[in-house]
């Protein structure tokens, strides 16, 4: 009977002590809860980076901030389906497909024309909902010891070639290529991406993500893959442990396989603190929010006029990227195409 | 159904009945969200997106896990349980203990071990040797339980008439292990069906991993939810073909009588080749995962990889993930109590179809009730989306028999008939219950607070959709580090897995006799 009580009371213990740990919104959970008196921005992109800019963004106009993060595909999704009563003010994501969802979602305010300004013309859509905050370039991430230079292909569409089948790897579950298969369906249309998707589905190797391409690439097991570009610099800037082997090869002349992924700034309709909002796209694309971003780790390509991106970068201006607007790439359809194609 | 009739029963408190419908509503909730959300496609398109070849792939790749993996762990189980129970193995103690560990490593920890040892390991062999070696304990202890229990008079007579050794056991043992074997099957099948993390991690696509990629690309989408609801179909008749495969045979002896102890069969010149299997299989099982970790923590404590381990950060994780693990069991163990009372009080139809409705729901992957809870709270309850609340609903639901057994079992000890001493005596009914029934049920209850706290604290598809933005588990924590292939950040969060699970093997050592409810 003792032993009971004490196992009774262990439990009811435990019970009181969980409950009021859950009722209580104790320190773990502070911040989760969105302050509604703060600018508050969902962000897809990168973690670190997002940070170095609301903290600048901070000291500089004494604005506070607090972040939400999650990826491309699922907070665009999130952001739709809470619609007008969205607590976003400002939506940052790491490839443009995510924003189109949004924007055709009737969600998105203009953006400022000062803010427009402060970019390359081709980094911003023409619809100017949103912005651009920085790029990445696909790349084909090779082996030289397991293939040489005279056998890599000249476009990305070669990959669909029979002789390609089962040594190229691609991460295409993931929202970074899903912008790059818009890239494809922009610039050649849908009936020869069906049929890129079907090589893909046939021959092509698929990982779980652009790391995992890379040091499969890196460890032989297929001779090239498709990836962008900074997963690349990232790691001969640290270990070199996933990258040792390998080497990267641009597409260049405007093929698809060449194409800048444009991430994105946007300001939410729904917003009830529009002109911080506003205020914080400026930031991030002015010359100090570019210069953040090109110092930082984050090896992703500035897109402000007059802003240099990170030396050890191939230069953005000699990629040869093929002319997308980014606002016509198109999402919903390319997962279309990708369920048809039996890859989702 | 007969139901078996209770002596003087006490009239359930109506607030025990209404509190056993509304856990009962909410368990088949989700089922009820997938299953709509699945037919707003409208029929033309659904049968499209039904009828196209990858469904066809997903299906071939599930099926084919399930029938090598379910043969060979129970093969494994089968075999090591009667060289333990039955057999003169030198040091059968020690080998039962041996033969249960492997459930105190996740199965997605072990598959990072694998790909450790054998970075190319991957596709169907890659998934069967990996599930097989985390799964034959489900096989294993149900079946050991029996043979450990089973009367030896049976294949006496079978001898005696006649049969050899290798056919008595199959005339007389192999029939008796049937039920025990098969349970152990549907809950290795079960736990197949809703695998992620082995198959995500050996590039082995299924159902569950499908539905996931479905939800990243394109969050809570209507393609997503068929694939749920072919799976839901897959578990369904898992568990009917159970119930057919089981039968009617008795099993259970006649009259009270003595069961005459086994004498263990004498192994001979065969003990060497028994010994070595055993530690092969060990070695398999405990030696790779074990090894493995002990080689990250080294590379990763001495520089050899990048690693983006924080120490602060991993206190944090454990102290999160203890916190939602010690909520969701007490919430799971409070939504149980009413449904065992009821079931273990009052054996009507009702109550049974109450009882059945609260392990429809657990029996189906953490992803499925995920997305349908999402669909839920984001539509009607936009206040508690995104927070610990739904996650925790979440738990409970998948959790819920975990308890609800080990209560039951409690019940069984405190009939009704002493509530009703109690209140003869001149207690209220609040304080007969507190003072009779919560003292009685409470071991019971705690033993499913511990099922549900380490099957929470291992979860990983649930909580991958539901987590509050910012919250990390021991298990996404794991995930996320090994998804970025950084496996010496990755290790310290295994380890500290492993040693949350380990006190469960020893909650199933300590009661040998019960099937795991796992």
């Amino acid at each position: 009977m003792i032993v009971r009580r004490t196992a009774l009371l262990a439990l009811a213990t435990t019970a009181t002590l969980a409950l009021t740990a859950c009722g209580g919104g104790s320190s773990l959970e502070a911040g989760k809860n969105l302050d509604p008196t703060k600018l508050t921005i969902y962000s897809a992109q990168h973690q670190n980076l997002t940070e170095a800019w609301a903290k600048k963004f901070q000291e500089a106009s004494g604005i506070t901030v607090q972040i939400r993060y999650g990826s491309d595909s699922s907070m665009a999704a999130q952001i739709v389906q809470e619609g007008a009563k969205s607590p976003a003010d400002v939506f940052l994501t790491e490839n443009s497909p995510a924003m189109t969802t949004v924007q055709n979602a009737g969600l998105l305010a203009k953006v400022d024309d000062a803010t427009i300004s402060q970019v390359g013309a081709d980094y911003a859509p023409s619809t100017h909902q949103w912005v651009g905050i920085a790029a990445r370039s696909t790349v084909l991430v090779y082996n030289p010891s397991k293939i040489s230079a005279a056998e890599l292909p000249t476009s990305i569409m070669d990959l669909q070639d029979p002789k390609w089948k089962g040594r190229w790897g691609a991460a295409a579950g993931g929202a970074d290529f899903q912008a790059i298969v818009s890239a494809i369906l922009e610039t050649q249309g849908q009936d020869k991406t069906a049929a890129w998707l079907k090589g893909l589905k046939d021959g092509a190797q698929i990982y779980q993500n652009n790391i995992a391409v890379m040091k499969a690439v890196n460890a032989g097991q297929v001779p090239v893959g498709i990836m962008y570009h900074y997963y690349w610099y990232r790691d001969q800037a640290l270990t070199k442990a996933g990258s040792k082997n390998t080497k990267l090869l641009y597409f260049r002349h405007q093929d698809p396989g060449a194409f800048v992924s444009v991430s994105g700034g946007a300001v939410l309709k729904s917003s009830k603190q529009a002109a911080k909002a506003q205020k914080f796209l400026a930031f991030v694309t002015s010359k100090t929010g570019q210069t953040i971003l090109a110092t930082s780790d984050a090896k992703e390509y500035a897109v402000g006029k007059g802003v240099a991106s990170d030396k050890a970068l191939e230069p953005l201006a000699t990629l040869d990227a093929p002319h997308v607007d980014p606002f016509t790439l198109n999402g919903p359809k390319v997962i279309e195409l990708m369920t048809q194609a039996g890859i989702l | 159904m007969r139901l078996p009739r209770r002596g003087a029963s006490s009239p359930t408190p109506p607030a025990v009945v209404a509190a056993s419908l509304v856990v009962a509503a909410v368990c088949v909730l989700p089922l009820a969200v997938v299953a709509v959300k699945a037919f707003e496609i409208g029929w033309s398109p659904a049968w499209h997106l039904l009828w196209r070849p990858r469904v066809g792939e997903l299906l071939r790749n599930t099926a084919a896990l399930v029938a090598l993996t379910v043969t060979l762990t129970t093969a494994i189980g089968i075999g090591t349980a009667w060289l333990v129970e039955r057999t003169s193995l030198p040091g059968a103690k020690f080998w039962r203990v041996l033969m249960v560990c492997p459930l105190a490593v996740p199965a997605f920890v072990n598959s990072y071990a694998w790909v450790t040892v054998r970075p190319d390991l991957q596709g169907l062999n890659g998934a069967v040797l990996v599930t097989t070696l985390s799964y034959f304990p489900f096989v294993f202890l149900p079946v050991a339980a029996v043979l450990r229990g089973l009367d030896q008079s049976l294949e006496d007579s079978a001898r005696s008439l006649g049969l050899g050794p290798w056919r008595s056991f199959f005339r007389a043992v192999l029939p008796q292990l049937r039920p025990a074997a098969l349970g152990g099957m549907l809950l290795v099948s079960l736990h197949l069906l809703s695998e992620f993390g082995v198959l995500a991690m050996l590039r082995f696509p299924t159902f569950t991993t499908a539905i996931l990629e479905q939800f990243q690309v394109a969050f809570s989408n209507s393609a997503g939810s068929l694939l749920a609801v072919v799976l839901i179909a897959l578990c369904l008749g898992l568990l009917t073909a159970e119930l057919l495969l089981r039968g009617t045979t008795r099993h259970a002896r006649l009259g009270r009588g003595a069961a005459r102890r086994a004498l263990p069969a004498r192994l001979g010149r065969w003990t060497a080749p028994a010994l070595l299997g055993m530690g092969v299989l060990t070695a398999l099982a405990l030696g790779v995962p074990l090894g493995s970790l002990v080689y990250w923590f080294r590379a990763g404590s001495g520089g050899l990889t990048e690693s983006t381990f924080d120490p602060a950060q991993l206190v944090t994780t454990l102290w999160g993930t203890l916190r939602l693990a010690l909520t969701a069991g007490v919430v799971t163990v409070v939504a149980a109590f009413p449904v065992a009372w009821l079931i273990a009080r009052r054996r009507t139809w009702m109550s049974v179809l109450v009882e059945r409705a609260t392990y429809v729901a657990s029996s189906l992957p953490g992803v499925v009730i995920a997305l349908a809870l999402v669909t839920l709270a984001v539509r009607y309850a936009r206040p508690v989306y995104q927070t610990s609340v739904v996650l925790v609903a979440a738990y409970a639901i998948l959790f819920i028999p975990r308890a609800m057994v080990t209560i039951r079992a409690a019940m069984a000890h405190a009939p009704g008939e002493l509530t009703e001493a109690a209140r003869a005596l001149g207690d209220g009914p609040f304080r007969a219950f507190v003072r009779v029934l919560v003292p009685l049920t409470a071991p019971g209850a705690l033993a499913g607070f511990a099922m549900v706290f380490i099957a929470t604290s291992t979860e990983l598809t649930a909580t991958l959709l539901l987590a509050p933005t910012g919250t990390q588990t021991l298990a996404t924590a794991f995930w996320s580090a090994s998804e970025s292939i950084d496996y010496a950040g990755a290790a310290p969060y295994a380890a500290a897995l492993v040693l949350v699970s380990a006190p469960l093997t020893y909650l199933l050592l300590r009661r040998p006799d019960e099937e795991p409810a796992l």
